[in-house]
């Protein structure tokens, strides 16, 4: 609750200093101008996504024949949905919670490992501190594709491909959380409080959930979003890790409808209403959660990208 | 570290708590690296050094094709191959290409639309930028789909928009024009979210600058292209690193399209490459060694976009 209130009214002061530096707002030529190239490239980020919207409530052949921009006459939202649902004995529902147990898990852990990580970077002097820091710099460059290749030929030979863990695992290392974590705790986590707990007969790692966490928190929201946002929207990894449509998460099962429809042939195509009813709902929970926590997002990039 | 360890022993006087205490303290860091650095030796280093060690191997099938096939040590020969592959330099060449068009394009756009949102001309700055960021929330794969309609004429409004002015609509799945239908989506999909990164780093700009280039007399234009856009570099350089590896690893859009459009080949991008040699050719060590020389292009592009944009700004 304090965090929230302590973080709110920053941007907010700062947007009114800005205002109240500059001329009282009237509509001139330049005010005009900017309003203008803002609103179109408001319609060019948000025509797309009002298709999806006005397409999830058409039927399969209102999909075809009425103009995409605007609503058919009858409203089929819901027998979609209720269709989407129920597809191939409800495995849609399935591929939902497989994206949520992935992103959630995977997200939440691999916060608390980079927060661990990035923590004892930033507060301890220890032998190869530096090395090590670069190396996970350095990782953050190598693209992750190129990775999964190998990842797949090593999870083959212990067999773990087509299990979860196959996706779970190599989710839980986040090395840009590291780096955020890094920059996050050596300016905000005070060396003299880490000395009153020491004094106090805390151990380092009670000193971490107790002090380092809380002071945290705002990098750790940065991390977990970014890690969430991440695993949702991975693709590559689960698509070549997976043959079994049960774990799949909703990425991979989307684009495996897509195939089927685009396979079956123009007279047969039968499921494109589901494949953008499910992309539509697909992506409410993640656009929900990115707006509510912007705030919180963009102080932590803040620190991210103007330090690094 | 040496001023921990050395009080350690030459202080007998200390009491036993305190050198506990000591101790754990220089224990402390390697416990909290311990799990990450597990899992990151196991799911980062450990796949680049067995890619590469896979890369130096190749499977051969007799002439029949039949039976199992053997496996042999190749030495380098597989970058051999690589190196003289038609296929691998044309499909870096085209991301190359899409590159050099797709990332400053859509970089600019960011900065114009941050700039233009940390100004003092702009209203409704939180709506703008929840627009803006919209895109960002939904997953590549998903976006990738969803420009497909538009793409396709069957659904497409825009090219029904054209048919309904009587006038020729344009095809975006040609030979000449698909590589810009995948760039548009990227474009749509980053943008608000370097938009954000960039817009972030103008609100940490303290305002005493501000103040002081105003009792200077700058306009807005000045301020912006002297002050802001400098002191957001450091945004800008992260932003277009993570758009060059991102375009080098372009995947998704062009599968994507590749159902719906015949001038996708299998081999349009690098990664779309790699994928079909190792899953429908089954020659995991061709595309390990293509794995490797990829990351090594990816590499050296972000190491010198990070040595040229810090020699000029004078880091």
């Amino acid at each position: 609750m304090r965090q929230q209130t302590a973080s709110v009214p920053m941007p907010t002061a700062r947007e009114l200093a800005i205002t109240r530096q500059a001329r009282p707002p009237r509509f001139d030529l330049s005010t005009m101008g900017a309003m203008t190239f803002l609103l179109i490239f408001t319609l060019y980020f948000l025509i797309p996504f009002f298709w999806l919207v006005v397409s999830a409530t058409k039927s399969q052949s209102d999909l075809f024949g009425t103009f995409g921009l605007w609503f058919a006459p009858n409203f089929n939202l819901f027998s979609n949905l209720a269709q989407v649902f129920t597809y191939n004995n409800g495995i849609f529902g399935r591929w939902l919670l497989n994206t949520l147990l992935y992103a959630g898990v995977g997200s939440v852990v691999g916060t608390f490992l980079a927060a661990m990580a990035g923590y004892a970077l930033a507060k301890y002097v220890f032998r190869g501190r530096n090395l090590l820091f670069s190396v996970i710099l350095g990782s953050i460059l190598v693209p992750a594709t190129t990775l999964a290749l190998p990842l797949y030929l090593m999870m083959s030979k212990v067999g773990l491909t087509n299990t979860i863990w196959a996706v779970l695992l190599p989710s839980l290392v986040n090395p840009f959380g590291v780096y955020l974590a890094r920059i996050y705790a050596a300016s905000s986590v005070p060396d003299e409080l880490l000395e009153a707990g020491r004094i106090d007969g805390a151990g380092e790692f009670r000193i971490f959930t107790t002090i380092t966490l809380r002071l945290l928190t705002p990098a750790l929201v940065t991390i977990l979003l970014f890690g969430f946002v991440g695993i949702w929207t991975n693709f590559f990894l689960p698509l070549i890790m997976f043959s079994d449509p049960a774990l799949f998460p909703i990425t991979v099962g989307l684009q495996s409808w897509n195939v089927t429809a685009s396979n079956a042939g123009a007279n047969t195509q039968t499921i494109y209403n589901l494949i953008v009813t499910g992309a539509l709902v697909s992506s409410i929970p993640l656009l929900i959660g990115c707006i509510i926590l912007q705030r919180f997002w963009r102080g932590g990039l803040g620190a991210g990208s103007v330090k690094g | 570290m040496a001023q921990k360890a050395i009080p350690l022993e030459k202080l007998p006087s200390q009491t036993q708590r305190t050198s506990r205490t000591l101790r754990s303290e220089a224990l402390a860091p390697y416990l909290f690296l311990l799990p990450f650095v597990a899992l990151f030796t196991l799911f980062f280093i450990v796949p680049i050094i067995y890619a590469l060690y896979q890369s130096l191997f190749r499977s051969e099938r007799n002439g029949l094709g039949l039976g199992a096939a053997t496996v042999s040590f190749n030495g380098l020969g597989n970058y051999l191959d690589v190196l003289r592959d038609p296929n691998f330099y044309s499909s870096v060449g085209r991301v190359l290409l899409y590159g050099i068009v797709q990332v400053p394009v859509m970089l600019i756009l960011s900065l114009v639309l941050a700039l233009l949102l940390d100004s003092a001309l702009v209203r409704f700055k939180a709506f703008f930028r929840v627009a803006f960021f919209v895109p960002f929330a939904i997953p590549g794969i998903i976006a990738a789909l969803l420009w497909a309609f538009f793409y396709q004429p069957v659904f497409s409004p825009i090219v029904k928009g054209f048919q309904a002015l009587g006038l020729p609509a344009p095809d975006f799945l040609g030979p000449g024009t698909v590589l810009w239908s995948i760039a548009n989506i990227a474009t749509w999909t980053y943008a608000g979210y370097n938009m954000l990164i960039i817009f972030a780093a103008l609100q940490a700009i303290p305002s005493e600058i501000y103040e002081s280039a105003r009792v200077d007399g700058c306009s807005g234009w000045r301020v912006a292209w002297s002050i802001k856009i400098p002191l957001v570099a450091p945004a800008l350089i992260l932003t277009c690193i993570f758009s060059i590896v991102g375009t080098l690893q372009l995947f998704a859009e062009p599968q994507v399209l590749s159902a719906i459009s015949n001038n996708v080949s299998t081999s349009y991008t690098p990664v779309l490459y790699a994928y079909t040699t190792a899953f429908s050719n089954n020659n995991y060590y061709y595309a390990a060694a293509l794995s490797v020389v990829l990351a090594v292009i990816t590499c050296i592009f972000s190491f010198s976009v990070l040595r040229v944009t810090q020699r000029q700004a004078g880091v």
